[in-house]
């Protein structure tokens, strides 16, 4: 039993981590109605600005604010000169430029900072804590901890201030947003700025625990499931998604793994991404669209 | 066949606007490059082109190919191509291996039946959802295929690399392991699947794609049966995925292992079709040319100019920016890929008659 | 002998959150008949058009085609029970040329397969050309042949509703829905259209329904005009009748023209 909550827990607790990830993605989403591939790349930007700074013996707090500058910077560019020259296209057309986008800025990254592996120490010890009757690594909890905490202020932020109103409105409806008098320029940035943010949160820990590397990039590809299961524009539905992929992704690999040879988490949030699709296509939190003939 | 009244059928039902007089005419640019293909460059090419730019260059664009008839003819998104030419490269294999009596032109179109069967499963969520989610569907179906040929090991024959290796290429007993005999044996699958998806995309079948591209719900409406008309795109771009994968593996790298056909290469393939252009066949081939030739010249570049400087590492980051931004600028000006600039091209240099 | 009508709306009932598009909605019309279905803006025409081709689901009521009844019906099978349709909003294949467009509508009349489109087959051939013969022949029943080769979402306007029409018609329908198949055009080009329905009418003997706002089209154009207000009928008979009726004058006031 003890196992089973183990399993649980470090599901959940990581299941967390991909909320925070799935988050960026909700936020942009909301704000430009694209599913923005770049997300991953620009959580692998931040991680490798971060650690080549603080290398370079730059003290944490100021490169953790200099990344974010050239975040903020970077997302303002992106709205630039890729999301205004493709306004109105469709879905699948954003998505492959932003394919294409998540590239360019791999491709930039590695060029000025290096592909090499680096190790990303935040001073988190990765050693098991006992609580209770199970074991949970003191890492995992604290991230998830700075996760929480991160989506909570997000949630609070978007649903109590005037800036979350006016996103709201925006995402709603973008032409009327506009004539009762909504910077649709100023919103867009500040979402961007805002999901820069988390992407820069997100990379780091994600960087500390697995380095800091080019397959950081492609821990997109783990958010797409938690969307499609909580819904893309739905903050509420990112964190439960995420915490139903961690979950259910751990208790597979338990239950399931030993049956057909391990290693499902490859796969497995996929499938139940795609029996929720089937069932219920726009998620459990997210808006039904419906198409006029 | 009755000729037609001064309205050429071909340059007719041609899609997405790429009606070069050149491509679709009589015959002759068609004829002039299968005597290149076939009469030409195996007088003139060396090993080396055979190797390493002829041959892959003739298999990418054969999957370019195969994903264009799903997602450009038909837009049915898809991250799925790898799989596909994952499950053709291995199921080929296997035939080969567990039926060693079959010829191989059987166990090649075998291994595409396998693909195309798989397509049709993957295709089915396509029935329910559309453009972008269904993506995720493909994108599932491409990491789990990709763990099952790297955990049972039954499908590599129990090798321990997990790989799977060129069997014996020959042919009514010739033996075609030779460069000039891997090109000419893959020049003559790819001129044949290429005559096939023409003739597909010239027809109703291809009306029927790129109605449902389109604009589905309005095709239902007049009467085009939409799930036969997704299935039937899924099934067709699966065959020819799979056989080009069976291609990458035996004819061009000679061994492959399930993590040749990953994630990066579906995206390799899509970016293919989406820089050679949605919706034209000639598109999948420039896109192929593109994306094998641009390496090759970067590196030359590099070297003229920073003589050996350059690491290996940078100039892959720089291949990267540089196919990133062209998409960008691709998708934001010129939707139809380098073939509309090349159809534009050939308009301007070989003007119509009225 | 009296026939019995070719369509039948019986007690169609519709609403969407919480609107009633139509209510009790009951309607006959005959075989080789224009019939006009007019009323305000929201008064639910649309709603019925796709009721009728199956692209909306009624809440209660039937519909009787042909001796054949139903409560819904995909719209696929609606096409082949012989139901085309015309959109308000164009929706033509927009990067398919014209004759693409048209030839595509004669799906449902394709019995070749796949396989043989795939390797060229003598019977694939021959009905590609006897498809392309008969989309080219709708073309140039309404005027259009000489845009065969033209993508469509680069016509005109005008041009653009003929195209949607002649990819209706040419699976000879026994029914066809237009919906404002005049909308946006200039007096020559209404007098042009108006002049292809009634061919078809009177050539082709297909049975018309159409959406119409120009009143002076309506009742020169239908044997029999439906009047629809708030979802409710209000009128129905000849054009004469309902034009002097006063129910239907109350609820046009100041709209007849």
């Amino acid at each position: 039993m003890s196992f089973f909550l183990e399993t649980l827990v470090g599901g959940l607790l990581a299941g967390v981590m991909y909320s925070l990830v799935a988050l960026g993605f909700v936020l942009i989403y909301k704000a430009s109605r694209v599913f923005n591939f770049a997300q991953g790349s620009l959580l692998l930007f931040a991680a490798l600005a971060f650690v080549t700074l603080t290398e370079h013996g730059v003290n944490l707090w100021l490169a953790g604010l200099i990344t974010l500058a050239l975040l903020i910077l970077i997302a303002l560019a992106i709205e630039r000169a890729v999301l205004r020259p493709l306004t109105g296209r469709s879905d699948l057309t954003l998505f492959m430029a932003t394919l294409g986008l998540s590239y360019v800025i791999e491709g930039v990254a590695q060029t000025v900072m290096g592909s090499d592996v680096h190790a990303l120490d935040l001073g988190i010890p990765d050693v098991p804590m006992q609580v209770g009757p199970i074991q949970i690594s003191v890492f995992d909890l604290t991230a998830a901890a700075i996760s929480g905490v991160l989506v909570l202020a997000l949630s609070l932020l978007f649903s109590r201030t005037r800036l979350g109103v006016s996103l709201r409105a925006v995402a709603d409806d973008p032409l009327a947003a506009q004539s009762i008098g909504i910077k649709l320029d100023t919103v867009w940035s500040v979402v961007w700025a805002v999901a820069g943010f988390v992407g820069l949160v997100a990379g780091l820990l994600w960087g500390s625990r697995q380095g800091v590397q080019f397959s950081l990039s492609l821990v997109v590809l783990k958010a797409l499931p938690v969307l499609i299961i909580g819904g893309f524009t739905s903050i509420t539905g990112a964190i439960v998604g995420g915490l139903i992929v961690g979950a259910s992704e751990s208790l597979a690999e338990l239950y399931l793994g030993p049956l057909i040879g391990g290693g499902l988490s490859a796969w497995f949030a996929y499938v139940l991404a795609l029996a929720f699709l089937l069932v219920r296509p726009s998620g459990l939190f997210g808006e039904r669209a419906i198409e006029r003939v | 066949m009755p000729s037609s009244d001064g309205i050429d059928t071909l340059a007719l039902v041609s899609s997405r606007g790429f009606v070069a007089p050149v491509t679709w005419r009589p015959n002759w640019l068609v004829l002039a490059l299968l005597a290149v293909t076939f009469g030409l460059v195996p007088l003139v090419a060396d090993d080396y082109w055979l190797n390493a730019v002829l041959i892959p260059f003739l298999v990418l664009s054969l999957a370019g190919l195969g994903l264009n008839l799903l997602t450009g003819f038909a837009g049915q998104a898809s991250l799925g191509a790898g799989a596909l030419m994952s499950v053709g490269a291995f199921a080929s294999y296997n035939f080969l291996l567990r039926a060693p009596l079959l010829p191989l032109p059987v166990s090649l179109a075998l291994g595409g039946a396998t693909a195309a069967g798989l397509g049709l499963v993957f295709g089915l969520p396509s029935l329910r959802i559309k453009g972008f989610y269904l993506l995720a569907s493909t994108l599932g179906a491409q990491f789990f295929v990709e763990w099952a040929f790297t955990k049972y090991e039954w499908f590599s024959n129990h090798a321990s690399s997990g790989s799977i290796s060129a069997p014996r290429l020959a042919l009514f007993g010739c033996d075609l392991s030779s460069p000039l005999g891997r090109y000419l044996l893959t020049a003559t699958i790819v001129a044949l699947l290429t005559w096939v998806a023409a003739n597909l995309v010239r027809s109703q079948t291809g009306r029927t794609w790129t109605a449902i591209r389109d604009m589905d719900t309005a095709a239902a409406v007049i009467g085009i049966p939409v799930v036969g008309a997704k299935l039937s795109a899924f099934v067709v771009s699966s065959f020819i995925l799979g056989i080009a994968g069976a291609l990458w593996a035996f004819t061009y790298l000679g061994t492959a292992d399930a993590h040749s056909f990953d994630i990066d290469r579906s995206f390799q393939i899509l970016f293919i079709i989406i820089i050679g252009g949605l919706g034209s066949l000639a598109g999948s081939y420039i896109g192929a040319a593109f994306i094998l030739v641009l390496p090759i010249f970067l590196d030359r570049f590099a070297l003229a100019l920073f003589g050996g400087m350059i690491g290996t590492g940078l100039l892959e980051n720089l291949q990267k920016i540089i196919f990133g931004s062209l998409i960008i600028f691709l998708l934001a000006r010129e939707p139809r890929g380098l073939a509309a600039y090349l159809a534009r091209l050939s308009r301007w240099l070989l003007p119509r008659r009225a | 002998m009296i026939l019995p009508p070719l369509l039948q709306l019986r007690h169609v009932s519709l609403s969407f959150r919480g609107i009633n598009a139509l209510s009790g909605l009951s309607f006959d019309v005959s075989k080789g008949q224009i019939c006009a279905l007019i009323g305000p803006n929201g008064a639910g025409k649309s709603s019925a058009l796709n009721i009728i081709n199956g692209v909306y689901r009624a809440d209660s009521g039937d519909i009787v085609f042909d001796g054949q009844r139903f409560e819904q019906i995909h719209p696929l099978k609606a096409a082949r029970l012989g139901i085309g349709r015309t959109f308000q909003h164009n929706a033509l294949f927009r990067h398919m040329t014209v004759l693409d467009n048209v030839m595509a509508g004669l799906t449902r009349h394709s019995r070749a397969t796949t396989i043989e489109y795939a390797l060229r087959l003598p019977r694939a051939r021959r009905e590609q050309w006897v498809l392309r013969e008969r989309a080219l022949g709708m073309l140039d029943f309404l005027h259009i042949a000489r845009h065969a080769g033209t993508i469509a979402s680069t016509l005109p306007y005008g041009v653009q509703k003929r195209v949607d029409l002649a990819r209706a018609l040419v699976a000879q329908p026994k029914l066809v829905l237009l919906d404002e198949p005049l909308a946006g055009m200039n007096e020559d080009e209404k007098r042009e259209m108006g002049g292809f329905i009634r061919r078809i009418n009177r050539d082709l003997g297909t049975t018309v329904i159409l959406i119409e706002h120009d009143m002076g089209v309506v009742m020169d154009l239908s044997d029999h005009v439906v009047v629809l207000d708030y979802g409710r009928k209000v009128g129905d008979g000849t054009p004469a009748e309902v034009r002097d009726d006063p129910e239907v004058i109350a609820a046009y006031l100041g709209t007849v023209h």
